[in-house]
């Protein structure tokens, strides 16, 4: 459909008050344009094109002058390419019959002599004029929103984002793969600033979220397979079997009292404790369901025992039960999966896994609180002896480029919390070894001041070495920190008894397998990518996946309960709109001129093309296409074209920067 | 041959989501470059068509430098890959075609990195400066 002696272009370049007049001569390229481009009916330049004095301007030509084409030179399309399209649309255009070109972000903002920017400016224009010209007029694609959520990873955002979703009315499945909600608050003994204990806050939204008429809880369970797109998304979740039929368990605890078999809790205790084969986590666990550890149950290894089934009142132990594939569809998904902590044993130097008493910051929460493995004694790993000194290591793993440049963000106030800790219980002298501390947060800085006050020692250095290498008397038997003290210039050996190194917070290990199934990236640190870091934190480049707490980013209990809040408030929204619309970005196959050779039938992650057995062709899915492009430009017979992006519009374009059409006509 | 005063005409591709927002913010930090590249939007670096490449040369560009998300970054998951392949048959093809090296590149860029965009953007104007100009076509050239 060569529109191109019919099409009627506007052009608008815009000052953006100084931002691009001060370097690009406006006036002049609006003139130019006018008298060069083709097909330009009328070109304008304005002081500032998004204000509503600029859009009205548009509106006034489409209607008075017939414009069928609109191209605005200005800022970055990220920012107003909406706001335009939305005026071309009031008007009675259709808005992808709209082009914008930046000579902002691209031209007046990198580049200094005016000469040079004015002439690229038409260069870009040029190009944008006879791209516009081949633009087709696109309907956008409606969907409906199933008001159904996945939320994925049953920690303090999950099911903080969970619990607001289900109380607005629409039904949650949340997904978590250990036997319990909680996730690493769980562990914790005390959060900061308020000392509040964790599992006291923790456990009622556990309870609530467990407990909800709307929500599904599947819990030692996992996402297998995502298919479908936002508003229509189908989600294969594998329940794995606890070998307990749970509409028989009453949670009474017998079968993990009576289990013989024990096992070092790597998880929950983090290697501190034990757990019996079949355990629930920890006490208050929802669901209050046991699961059995198969790979440690004598009955699965060497089929003996069976002391749960003997002692369960209820006979609710089922040997015999497999895993279940569920599948439900959702119309939005929240991940809210969480962290890992840096492994410690990466920094040798540190000593920890080879120097006993050495300990990662979760071990530590666990000793101190009450209900872990020594009932909240803060003692050394023989279980008895009361440390006397000890030193607490911030950034361990983190804002080092050894390992990972970023902090951590909660280990200065999570460190300052165990030396609170440690003094209450033990009355031993505390160090705390710092690079700076970072307490931004409300009453963060407060709380800082108390510890000073409470006689805690700090000192300004990132530890260099944990050894047990005595060289100087009074350190036998002790663990030596050496540091060098910057405040005071020197380097020091300070022996102590006891050291906590506060590990940093990284991705979980496989961040990326699951980004991969839900169509999300995660960035070169691996947290999930948002769509934008300032502006957009809870939404990812996906439509219908949200992101929320520290799979996004390390942040601390406030921030994550924030973002789960966020994201559930995104997810609401998009439900009551009921339907949305999908950019009309799309690529489509020519049955005609189709040969059949599935080339591009590899190309799509999105699954949205198919070969069409019968007919011996090939067909894409408008709703499951993305738009990328790749198949168009796979297909070596051209049968495959892509709106907005077709091979019209970019050859233009490339002829238009150029200034092809402008050169041939300078020579004729 | 080249000589004082030859600004060479780039033709640039870069990806909606990583790239040009990698220009963006170039332009955001006021970071001055050379002026030489003109670029072109696509949605996804899977969109460049070697065509593209191929007819940019041809109406009289020197040079087309191409750029996208990082490999595992890539918006549409993986598409970024499919350029990468298509880039090293084209080199192979441009090259038996007689064009140099360093005319046709493929770089990567986050949308954070706008400094790194105008570095890169830097180093290839100066090595097509050095090439001199392409003159694939003479008469396309006033």
């Amino acid at each position: 459909m060569k529109r191109l002696d019919e099409a009627r272009v506007g052009v608008y370049v815009c000052h953006c008050g100084s931002n691009i007049s001060a370097t690009v001569d406006v006036e002049n390229v609006a003139k130019w344009a006018g008298e060069n481009l083709p097909n330009v009916i009328c070109a304008r330049d304005n002081k500032f094109m998004c204000s509503s004095l600029g859009q009205e301007l548009i509106e006034k030509d489409i209607k008075e002058q017939g414009l069928t084409r609109v191209v605005v030179a200005a800022c970055s399309p990220h920012l107003h390419e909406a706001t335009f399209r939305g005026a071309c649309q009031r008007a009675g255009l259709n808005p992808y019959l709209f082009d914008m070109v930046s000579i902002r972000e691209q031209v007046s903002w990198v580049i200094s002599d005016r000469a040079i920017a004015t002439e690229k400016a038409k260069a870009l224009i040029s190009g944008g004029v006879r791209r516009v010209i081949h633009n087709e007029p696109l309907e956008p694609i409606l969907v409906d929103i199933n008001p159904n959520v996945l939320v994925v990873g049953g920690g303090i955002a999950g099911i903080q984002a969970a619990l607001e979703i289900a109380d607005s009315g629409s039904h949650v499945y949340l997904v978590e793969r250990e036997p319990s909600l909680g996730g690493h608050m769980a562990q914790f003994d005390k959060t900061f600033p308020t000392l509040d204990c964790s599992a006291c806050i923790l456990t009622p939204k556990m309870y609530s979220a467990g407990n909800h008429k709307n929500i599904t809880l599947l819990t030692y369970s996992e996402v297998e397979k995502v298919d479908g797109f936002i508003g229509n998304f189908t989600v294969k979740i594998r329940q794995r079997a606890r070998k307990v039929k749970i509409e028989l368990c009453t949670g009474c605890g017998a079968c993990e009292e009576k289990c013989p078999k024990k096992v070092v809790d790597d998880v929950f205790e983090a290697g501190l404790g034990f757990r019996k084969a079949i355990y629930r986590p920890f006490p208050q666990a929802v669901p209050k369901y046991p699961v059995i550890d198969v790979e440690n149950c004598t009955f699965f290894q060497r089929g003996t025992c069976k002391a749960c089934e003997k002692f369960c009142p209820t006979g609710a132990i089922d040997f015999k039960q497999e895993d279940e594939i569920i599948t439900v569809n959702v119309g939005n998904v929240i991940l809210a999966t969480g962290f890992d902590l840096f492994d410690s044993r990466r920094i040798p130097q540190y000593g920890y896994g080879r120097l006993a008493n050495v300990f990662t910051s979760l071990e530590f929460e666990r000793l101190s609180n009450a209900a872990g493995p020594t009932g909240g004694k803060v003692v050394l790993r023989d279980g008895v002896t009361v440390p006397q000194s000890v030193a607490i290591v911030h950034c361990a793993g983190s804002r080092d480029r050894n390992y990972n440049k970023y902090c951590s963000a909660i280990c200065c106030m999570q460190s300052l919390k165990f030396a609170h800790l440690v003094k209450e219980r033990t009355g031993a002298r505390v160090y705390n070894f710092y690079i700076d501390i970072r307490t931004s947060a409300k009453a963060y800085d407060e709380f800082y001041q108390h510890i000073i006050e409470e006689g805690i020692l700090f000192v300004r250095g990132k530890v260099a070495e944990v050894t047990d290498a005595a060289r100087l008397s009074g350190e036998e038997g002790k663990l030596i920190v050496q540091v060098e003290d910057t405040l005071v210039g020197k380097q020091r050996r300070i022996p102590v008894d006891m050291v906590i190194l506060s590990a940093g917070l990284e991705p979980r290990h496989d961040a990326k397998e699951v980004g991969k199934k839900f169509g999300i990236s995660c960035s070169m640190d691996g947290w999930f990518i948002e769509r934008h870091p300032k502006l957009d934190p809870v939404a990812t480049m996906t439509d219908g996946i949200f992101i929320a707490g520290a799979c996004q980013g390390p942040k601390d209990i406030p921030a994550a309960v924030s973002q789960g809040a966020a994201a559930a408030a995104r997810v609401q929204g998009l439900i009551s709109q009921r339907q949305i619309s999908l950019e009309p970005v799309r690529a489509s196959v020519d049955a005609e001129k189709c040969s059949g050779c599935r080339i591009c039938n590899t190309m799509c992650p999105f699954n949205a093309i198919a070969f069409l057995a019968d007919r011996q062709v090939t067909e894409i899915n408008p709703a499951l296409c993305q738009g990328c492009g790749t198949c168009v430009s796979a297909c070596p017979a051209g049968a495959i074209t892509g709106t907005h992006f077709s091979n019209e519009q970019i050859m233009a374009q490339i002829e238009g920067v150029l200034m092809l059409d402008l050169r041939q006509m300078a020579m004729a | 041959m080249p000589g004082n005063g030859f600004e060479p005409v780039i033709v640039g591709f870069t990806c909606n989501w990583c790239s040009y927002r990698a220009a963006d913010t170039a332009g955001m930090a006021r970071i001055k470059y050379a002026p030489n590249v003109r670029l072109i939007r696509l949605m996804c670096s899977g969109r460049l068509d070697p065509q593209f490449v191929l007819k940019a040369l041809a109406e009289g560009a020197d040079a087309v430098f191409i750029s996208g998300c990082h490999p595992g970054d890539c918006h549409y998951i993986e598409q970024n890959y499919k350029t990468m392949r298509r880039y090293e048959l084209l080199k192979r093809t441009l090259a038996q075609l007689g064009i140099e090296d360093g005319r046709v590149k493929l770089v990567w860029a986050s949308a954070a990195e706008g400094a790194i965009l105008a570095e890169e953007i830097n180093k290839m104007v100066a090595e097509v400066k050095a090439l001199g100009p392409l003159n694939w076509k003479l008469e396309a050239r006033s």
